[in-house]
């Protein structure tokens, strides 16, 4: 009898079959630590997703990882200047494989209300995004959802 | 003490400078010749009645289309005498300013950043490079008449090492060197 989740079971036999696919990205999704990277107000609004009112550990995701060697998703939270362009794209290329990444808020999606020469108009200029959080900031329940959004987006890719 | 005591304190310390009153709402404000700025610097920090030991502040302000544009506001602190005191000095566009580091050792960066975001030269200055924005960056973003909104990628790439030759080469290449005087 198949699932929806790619599984099937015989409730006769104490035996589950599925895809070697299936299980290494159930366990990449469920567990995505992110890098301790925070660039402005958004970050407080991250720090208050990862404490314990709204707590991510629940989506295991809690981790959050000082190196970027040890992370898998890097949550760009604030406003990108020019100068830090440089910084961001080289923690994102210490990452290892695979990686992914949320652009959380107005001004890391498109600029915000900085739409001036200081600040990069959008991060998808300096890295890949996976999932784009709207909000200026972003409600802790509006980032969880993102990342929700990214396991889901990571179940259905292929390993 | 006030702007006008001040001046007469100064006045007899440094011959021939003409000083001015400013307005001001906080602290009292002075109007400085800028072929004059170091020596009046310097009288503010060594006179017992003034010590303004501190330099709190340096920035400017660009009065676009006023001839002479710019004025370069110098932020004063007396410790001894607790006391503040704003120094200006009136720069016409494409003019410049002593450098103050004889005087305050710490004014090297503040100086950097009136350079980098207003493009006022500081004559003297020992290594004038660009402090907030990128090294290879065009125009002054903090002058009137600079275009807020550019559209331009954001550059991401910077070399995770460079050697020390390099880094040299590159400190000459971003520091602004002004044509030598004629001698004669």
């Amino acid at each position: 009898m198949a699932t929806a989740t790619g599984q099937s079971h015989d409730h006769d036999l104490p035996i589950i079959t599925t895809t070697v696919e299936w299980v290494v990205q159930w366990a990449r999704r469920s567990a995505i630590w992110p890098a301790q990277f925070g660039l402005a107000c958004c970050a407080i609004e991250m720090m208050a997703m990862a404490a314990s009112r709204y707590d991510i550990a629940r989506f295991g995701a809690e981790v959050f990882r000082g190196s970027p060697r040890q992370s898998d998703l890097m949550i760009v939270a604030g406003r990108l200047s020019r100068k830090m362009a440089p910084a961001m794209r080289r923690v994102y290329d210490q990452m290892p494989d695979p990686k992914w990444v949320i652009s959380m808020g107005a001004c890391a999606s498109v600029g915000g209300v900085f739409d001036n020469y200081a600040i990069v108009q959008g991060v998808d200029q300096v890295v890949p995004v996976d999932v784009f959080v709207p909000g200026c900031p972003p409600r802790p329940e509006s980032l969880i959802y993102g990342i929700v959004q990214l396991q889901e987006k990571i179940a259905r890719s292929r390993a | 003490m006030d702007a006008p005591a001040i001046i007469d304190t100064l006045t007899p310390l440094v011959s021939g400078a003409s000083f001015e009153v400013g307005g001001s709402v906080d602290m009292p404000t002075v109007y400085v010749p800028a072929d004059r700025l170091v020596e009046v610097c310097l009288a503010l920090r060594d006179t017992p009645a003034l010590r303004f030991s501190v330099l709190v502040e340096v920035t400017a302000a660009d009065y676009l289309p006023r001839e002479p544009r710019f004025e370069v506001v110098y932020h004063l602190l007396s410790i001894p005498n607790r006391a503040r005191l704003r120094v200006k000095v009136r720069v016409p566009g494409d003019g410049s300013v002593p450098t103050v580091q004889g005087v305050w050792k710490g004014a090297g960066w503040l100086e950097r950043e009136v350079w980098d975001m207003f493009g006022i030269l500081i004559d003297g200055h020992p290594d004038l490079r660009r402090l907030l924005m990128p090294e290879d960056w065009e125009g002054h973003p903090a002058r009137k008449d600079y275009p807020v909104q550019i559209r331009k990628n954001a550059q991401t790439y910077e070399p995770l090492e460079v050697s020390e030759e390099e880094f040299k080469a590159n400190l000459e290449r971003d520091r602004v060197k002004r044509s030598a005087k004629p001698a004669h």
